[in-house]
């Protein structure tokens, strides 16, 4: 049979087997879920501007292919390369085909979650390219040679004695070092040397505007800025979801942005780049790879609103006690389980269910997308597919048998209630029930609501 | 008004006593109940797993049910909105369609039906943490959301400042969720043990004597925790606490 293994379930519980860090992760991110409460609380316009921020993307998202050939155009005046991809692999070979036409050999990256959704790096290397992730969370993780664990904050499952530790093998910095300043020091160094060697410069794109033809890169860092002002060419890779109409809508999305991952008023650098500066050469990446097909359902085109914030996994209490990489696809949480199974349903099957459902992620997206709903739409999807585990398949069938028919539920009950009286330890046995291996299940009564309402009828009636 | 009881069938089976405070709270504001005694289960464990199709049948059995009742009441948020989401029928649309419109969960029938604003006979002097369950709270709206910038209200929380004597403790996490999620917790047991653990820690902390709540199936994954921690601290559904000094 075709089905799923339930990765994220294992991973979760190999992440939970050291409950120290997982209580610190968790609380990491609800520290950062709680600078975004007080960031969006201080804006009485806050739920007006998710509407409207919804709203252009709804819109963008409707009238995507000419907003898209707008921004081409205009770009293409601004004296910007255009390229189509796709899919990942034609990306990843656009990407080459421009560094051999350079000669370039060494890359500097800024963060972009579209390279990662490509595997870019990893193609990359294979030929013999030296590929340098610049954003200091990025640099760690590659580093360690790990996929990010979070969209924003990449390395956020680390502690700083894990970064002293790599840095202390990679970058030679003192055995045991852990000051934050000193680390960040030695990072600054040692990517400031790739910076200034670097032949061409790498950067996602947050936002292109289809009026004006250029783009624009948010950072904390300002690595995107280093990298794409030094290097002779600049290649910006961005998800063809990520156009909006007019600049105007560009304060809209600038404001929403920086509150919703980690509650600043603004990301430090919000560079705007319309064209190539003297001497030098910008492309621009358009890369499909499974977005169009996302578009087509009406079920699941909301998730393309996604401007990459990140603060349905700082709220998600999945998230926060299982780990980005419990997730295994490169945009984690709850926004990547919608996404991930439009890129291989079978491989991905089982994030939709990695959630209770609960709603947070919906109430805090800045784009209003329904993510849980989505989620809840994706289940459906999979269970018609037939790519759900079979133990899950076989339960509901037999739910099924049982709820339609009254009489046989009557009978169930009655025989299970009678069963965990009878054998008490049978139904607290953690190798039959998984419910039983940290709870306990409750007292089963003597008698049902139902019959005990039977029974009150009678008294009256008799 | 016709009102029909719906009573999960978890509950049933379960925590019958659950069923009778419903019933006994209802009945002493004066509404008129009757128990269809043929229904089952709302569907919701089919079709949150994948499986809506699977639960045509207990739509079916919940629409013959509940065709003589002009609104339905149940004492649980997370099965009252799957009716209101998704209860179908390709027999009877309208009726499943005028169901959908009229099932209510017990708080939300209390304060915006029968607009509940004294409970005189309750009391119930006891420390108790109210656990804000999510389908209720942001499925059905029955209080405010901390992630929403929007003025903060809580319609279970407004039953229980009715109750004499009742002390109710302050959350860290006012709306953070269970873990119990139907079959989240056997399929992601780990995570949602977890999830259920820190809950409870939550409202220990801030010294609860009884934990309360719209649902018996997050309260049952609270007392799942609570007694393998072999914890004096209850659980109860807050139509019994409602019911209380009746």
């Amino acid at each position: 049979m075709n089905t799923a293994s339930p990765k994220h379930a294992k991973n979760a519980e190999a992440f939970l087997r050291d409950e120290e860090n997982t209580d610190w992760h968790n609380e990491t991110l609800w520290f950062v879920r709680s600078k975004r409460d007080r960031a969006a609380q201080s804006l009485p316009e806050w739920e007006e501007l998710r509407e409207q921020a919804s709203q252009i993307k709804a819109h963008a998202l409707s009238k995507l292919d000419d907003y898209l050939i707008q921004l081409e155009e205009n770009a293409r005046k601004n004296g910007i390369i255009v390229h189509w991809a796709a899919n990942a692999d034609e990306h990843n070979q656009i990407v080459l085909d421009i560094m051999r036409k350079h000669k370039a050999t060494k890359i500097v990256k800024s963060k972009s979650m579209l390279t990662e959704e490509c595997h870019l790096n990893p193609f990359l290397i294979k030929q013999g390219i030296e590929v340098i992730d610049t954003d200091l969370g990025e640099r760690i993780i590659q580093l360690r040679n790990e996929p990010p664990s979070h969209i924003v904050m990449p390395a956020i499952h680390l502690k700083k004695k894990h970064i002293g530790d790599l840095f202390h093998l990679h970058l030679g910095t003192d055995a045991g070092a852990d000051d934050p300043q000193y680390l960040t020091e030695a990072a600054r160094i040692h990517l400031r040397q790739k910076f200034l060697l670097a032949d061409l410069a790498i950067t996602g794109v947050n936002f292109a505007i289809a009026e004006t033809g250029g783009f624009v890169v948010c950072t904390n860092e300002g690595n995107a800025d280093l990298g794409a002002h030094l290097a002779k060419v600049h290649i910006a890779c961005m998800g063809i979801e990520k156009v909006i109409p007019k600049a105007e809508h560009l304060g809209v999305f600038l404001r929403l942005l920086a509150r919703s991952a980690t509650g600043q008023a603004v990301t430090t650098y919000s560079s705007h780049f319309r064209k190539p500066a003297p001497g030098q050469e910008m492309h621009l990446v358009l890369v499909d790879n499974g977005r169009t097909r996302q578009l087509a359902s009406p079920d699941f085109r909301n998730s393309l609103k996604c401007i990459r914030c990140g603060a349905c996994m700082n709220t998600c209490p999945v998230y926060r006690r299982s780990g980005g990489h419990s997730y295994h696809t490169a945009v984690a949480g709850p926004i990547g389980s919608i996404l991930a199974p439009n890129i291989d349903m079978k491989e991905y099957a089982d994030l939709p269910f990695a959630s209770t459902l609960c709603g947070s992620c919906t109430n805090v997206c800045p784009v209003k997308i329904d993510i849980h709903q989505q989620l809840y739409k994706w289940r459906q999807v999979l269970g018609e597919a037939g790519v759900v585990e079979p133990a899950k398949k076989v339960g509901m069938s037999g739910m099924d048998v049982l709820f339609s028919r009254p009489w046989l539920y009557r009978f169930a009950g009655r025989a299970g209630r009678w069963l965990m009286q009878t054998f008490p330890t049978l139904a607290n046995k953690a190798s039959l029930n998984p419910w039983a291996i940290h709870r306990d299940m409750p007292k089963p009564p003597e008698q049902s609501f139902r019959d005990w309402y039977a029974q009150q009828n009678k008294k009256t009636n008799g | 008004m016709n009102v029909g009881l719906f009573i999960p069938c978890y509950v049933d089976q379960f925590y019958p006593n659950v069923g009778i405070a419903t019933l006994r709270l209802l009945e002493s504001l004066d509404v008129k109940v009757i128990f269809p005694m043929e229904q089952t289960c709302c569907g919701q464990p089919m079709a949150n797993s994948g499986f809506q199709r699977l639960s045509a049948g207990c739509d079916k059995n919940f629409i013959q049910n509940f065709a003589d009742c002009d609104v339905v009441v149940g004492p649980s948020g997370s099965c009252v909105l799957h009716l209101k989401e998704h209860l179908h029928s390709s027999e009877q649309p309208e009726e499943a369609a005028r169901l959908r419109g009229n099932v209510y969960e017990l708080c939300e029938f209390l304060t915006d039906v029968l607009k509940v604003d004294a409970l005189p006979k309750a009391r119930f002097p006891h420390r108790v943490g109210l656990h804000t369950s999510c389908h209720g709270q942001r499925g059905l709206g029955l209080s405010s959301m901390s992630e929403l910038v929007a003025p903060k209200f809580s319609k279970p929380e407004h039953l229980l400042r009715l109750v004499d004597g009742l002390d109710l403790v302050p959350l860290t996490h006012p709306d953070e969720c269970c873990g119990f999620g139907g079959t989240f917790c056997v399929f992601e047991e780990a995570l949602s043990s977890k999830m259920g653990k820190d809950r409870v820690n939550d409202h220990l902390r801030h010294g609860a004597e009884v934990i309360t709540g719209g649902d018996m199936s997050c309260l049952m994954q609270l007392e799942g925790v609570l007694r393998r921690q072999k914890s004096s601290v209850r659980v109860m559904h807050i139509a019994e606490i409602l019911t209380s000094g009746n």
